[in-house]
């Protein structure tokens, strides 16, 4: 359970970002996996050759990447806001051949082996099962991060604007509201947040170069079943999902896989629009 | 005449530039021997394309699960064809019409949806159809794949040789055959209304058209294409791997189309040949570079208008006229 | 009396906690020219869109010749004679003119279940489009871009493709919408020259369109019909003048009356 548990909000991290993005900037994004990749070997990178700290490597790379997705922003994604989504597809798919050769070219086609300091390498035992001190720290930054950011959402007037954005762009434009700014903020924050998954991530979610698509399906199942730019969904949906899937391999290994396929394909015939949302006008 | 004039009605005269690319293929054949197999799979990937570009350039229907109707027609053939039936045209026939089958089967419920909910549910299906396989090795052999397919000879009298004379002119046959198919169907009543779908669907659903209808009629004949191209495939290679259901493989025929050009029937011709050139060559250099290219070479298209290589002729063309003077 | 072509009774929508139709009820017979009028924001484009089916309504009825069209999808109700043309043209805009229509009418012949014969070589479809646009006085722009031609021709088009489709019930929003005054009279004449048995519902802002067309006048006030009648006696009504605040209202009707 607490593995599905981690599982769940490692994916939720990840995902949250691509969940804004797409519900404010309405961009099919497939690339937001390559960003959790580049956090993620950025981190190893630091924390293993260069014996950075643990903490300090995941911050440095944290905010690397978000300043790198501003650049990217700024130069490509910009011109996709009101583009086809096949266009979408076309230019995300392309960043992320890019990524994927970058990685592959930095790193090696192989898996990355990740080594955990030390300290952070042993088990709590709490009362009924020990479990590793890892994945409760996954946990535990899970809920700081959620939490943070919705009191962000919720509280702040950037939380507010972002709101106002995602319900009605124009109108928010028309009130004085500065969506080009918004837009490079939230798209930051989201990749910063993609790459906190990564790199958080890496013991339990293994680095490849090929890591933006393996899990491109599961990050796009659980934004999907969210509804765009619906945040509250995206924490139960992906907790669902992690606990869904980890539940489902554990207890029948051979179809496991893919149990969460068929739920997502059921869900999303069912219920296009996300599965917490009204329904809307025609 | 007739219609002259406007650019739909006018779809089924055969422009004489398009021989072009038919004598180059046939010209191949001659020139080069000694890189038919090699051709042959960039044949078998060309159809692949088109019957993307069926889907997608012409119906509007932005899949990325296209793989799965290829997939199909690849282990449905390589099984009737393990399974004592050795003949080759039918073979691939019966590839198609299982994907054909599928699509019909799916169609009606996914073409409902649009946009990135559709997206995400190609890909859902592509995953799924991709595990199954996996699992059931009894009947895929998992990640082994299905060897051993072997084909009787063609109409009884061609053998099929170990340097791919036969198998080069059967998937060129094959493809001129689907791509007339193609060429009519977009030009019929039947083709303008899936453009018009494309276009405007709800406008189509004022004029009394029955969208969801149009629209699984023609995913099913761009699934039995796929479907066909995916039997070709196995009995080309005499193998069908796991690959073939990949998303890798939706990917790539996606970008071979875009490459091309997106809604002009010769797209997937020329972007697969393409594709694969910039991957042969590019690999040699370095084995990851390739990707490099693909991916800048898209992000470049996508900047430049989705027209690919056929859109950057027809606009040079147009230039050259207005310089002529009009 | 014979079964009306159009019937609604009891529509009601409301988006979110705005009650956009409230209570309507609406009766065409065959070859009824009945206008819908109302001051802006009164719900009538809502209402043509409840009726053809683009909207799906909280309550009520809708029956085309007596039968029950309320759960009805769009493309079904214009199979059955129920057209509605658009206050904001929509149309193809990257075909021509000739394609455009061809399309409605190769969907209304039942032509686009052909996979196999060219369009361009099916004469009987393209002779009865190029009918059509003769009527409209569109024949010489067909092989023309749809975004080329000027508005008014847009409009006409719309109309054009609406006769295509056969109708027996045509719902016309703000036709003249748009259109420079001189080529109105165009427009006017083309749906003047409309078959007689066909019912017509018009929304119109224009007076005087309305006095030239209509027999029966449906006025509609924040969702509600306020009243029904013919055009003089519903133009004259106080109450009707009350609901048309500001000069411009009030001066649309005084032109009205002094015979404008």
């Amino acid at each position: 359970m607490l593995y599905g548990a981690s599982y769940g909000l490692l994916l939720c991290i990840i995902s949250i970002g691509l969940v804004v993005t797409m519900g404010l900037m309405r961009v099919v994004n497939l690339a937001h996996g390559a960003f959790a990749a580049i956090g993620g070997y950025l981190a190893m990178g630091l924390l293993t050759p260069l014996g950075v700290p643990f903490g300090a490597a995941i911050a440095i790379a944290v905010l690397a990447v978000a300043l790198f997705s501003i650049a990217v922003e700024r130069v490509l994604y910009v011109h996709l806001y009101d583009a086809s989504e096949l266009d979408q597809v076309l230019l995300t798919v392309g960043i992320n051949f890019i990524v994927v050769a970058g990685l592959t070219l930095a790193f090696g086609p192989n898996v990355l082996p990740t080594r955990l300091p030390p300290s952070l390498a042993t088990s709590v035992d709490l009362g009924f099962r020990s479990f590793e001190t890892y994945r409760l720290i996954v946990l535990a930054v899970g809920i700081v991060v959620v939490g943070a950011l919705w009191l962000a959402i919720e509280r702040t007037s950037l939380g507010a604007q972002l709101r106002a954005a995602v319900d009605n762009r124009s109108m928010a434009q028309s009130i004085g509201i500065d969506v080009p700014r918004l837009f490079s903020i939230v798209f930051a924050v989201g990749s910063a947040l993609a790459a906190l998954g990564g790199a958080l991530g890496a013991p339990l979610l293994p680095l490849e170069p090929l890591y933006p698509f393996k899990y491109l399906v599961l990050v796009l199942v659980i934004v999907a079943l969210s509804g765009f730019g619906n945040v509250k969904a995206t924490v139960f949906v992906a907790m669902f999902v992690g606990i869904v899937d980890t539940a489902a391999r554990y207890f029948l290994p051979d179809s496991g896989a893919f149990t969460i396929y068929v739920l997502l394909i059921v869900l999303i015939v069912w219920r296009p629009e996300g599965l917490l949302s009204r329904r809307g006008v025609t | 005449m007739i219609g002259a004039g406007s650019p739909f009605l006018e779809r089924h005269r055969l422009r004489p530039i398009e021989a072009a690319w038919w004598l180059v293929a046939l010209a191949f054949f001659f020139v080069f021997p000694e890189y038919l197999a090699v051709a042959t799979s960039v044949l078998v990937m060309a159809l692949f394309a088109l019957s993307l570009d069926l889907l997608l350039g012409f119906a509007g229907v932005v899949s990325l699960g296209h793989a799965v109707s290829y997939g199909i027609g690849a282990y449905v053939c390589a099984l009737i064809n393990l399974a004592g039936w050795h003949e080759a045209l039918t073979g691939a026939l019966l590839g198609g019409a299982a994907s054909g089958l599928f699509a019909l089967a799916v169609g009606p419920l996914i073409l409902r949806l649009t946009g990135l909910p559709f997206i995400m549910v190609t890909l859902g299906i592509g995953a799924i159809v991709y595990e199954a396989a996996n699992k059931a090795v009894w009947l895929t052999g998992g990640d082994n794949g299905l060897p051993g397919v072997t084909l009787a000879p063609l109409f009884g009298v061609f053998r099929w040789s170990v340097f791919g004379q036969t198998g080069y002119l059967y998937v060129l046959g094959w493809l001129l055959v689907l791509f007339y198919l193609c060429r009519r169907i977009v030009a019929s009543p039947f083709g303008m209304a899936l453009q018009g779908v494309r276009e405007n669907p709800q406008r189509m659903r004022l004029l009394g058209a029955p969208v969801l209808r149009h629209l699984v009629t023609g995913y099913a004949m761009a699934s039995a294409m796929a479907g066909i191209a995916g039997a070709l495939s196995a009995q080309t290679n005499a193998f069908v791997g796991l690959e073939v259901l990949s998303l890798n493989t939706s990917i790539d025929g996606l970008v071979m189309l875009v490459l091309g050009g997106v809604g002009r029937l010769y797209g997937g011709l020329v972007g697969a040949p393409l594709y694969m050139f910039v991957q042969h060559f590019a690999q040699q250099w370095n084995p990851y570079y390739w990707m490099f290219l693909i991916g800048g070479l898209l992000i470049v298209i996508v900047r430049l208008s989705r027209g690919g290589l056929l859109g950057l002729v027809d606009d040079l063309l147009r230039r050259v006229r207005r310089g002529e003077g009009t | 009396m014979s079964v009306p072509a159009l019937e609604a009774t009891g529509l009601q929508k409301s988006f979110g906690a705005l009650k956009v139709t409230d209570d309507v009820a609406l009766r065409l017979e065959a070859g009824s020219r009945t206008a819908l009028i109302g001051p802006n924001g009164a719900g009538k484009t809502t209402l043509v869109g409840l009726l053809s089916g683009t909207i799906r309504p909280d309550a009520g009825q809708i029956s085309l010749h007596g039968r029950d069209v309320t759960r009805d999808a769009l493309a079904f109700r214009v199979k059955q004679g129920l057209v509605r043309t658009f206050q904001v043209s929509s149309l193809f805009t990257k075909l021509t003119v000739l394609e455009n229509i061809f399309l409605a009418i190769s969907e209304n012949a039942g032509a686009s279940h052909d996979l196999w014969r060219p369009a361009g070589r099916r004469r009987n479809l393209i002779e009865r489009a190029e009918g059509i646009l003769e009527r409209l006085h569109l024949i010489d722009t067909r092989h023309r871009r749809v975004s080329e031609i000027p508005y008014g021709e847009q409009r006409l088009l719309e109309i054009a493709i609406a006769l295509a489709l056969e109708p027996k019930v045509l719902l016309l929003d703000e036709p003249a919408a748009g259109i420079p005054t001189d080529e109105v009279g165009v427009l006017l004449d083309a749906v003047a020259s409309l078959p007689p048995d066909i019912a017509i519902l018009m929304i119109e802002h224009d007076m005087h369109v309305v006095r030239r067309f209509a027999t029966e006048v449906y006025v509609l006030v924040h969702g509600r019909v306020l009243t029904v009648g013919p055009p003089a006696e519903v133009m004259t009504s106080p109450e009707v003048r009350a609901v048309y605040l500001g000069s411009s209202g009030q001066s649309r009707f005084a032109g009205e009356a002094h015979g404008a």
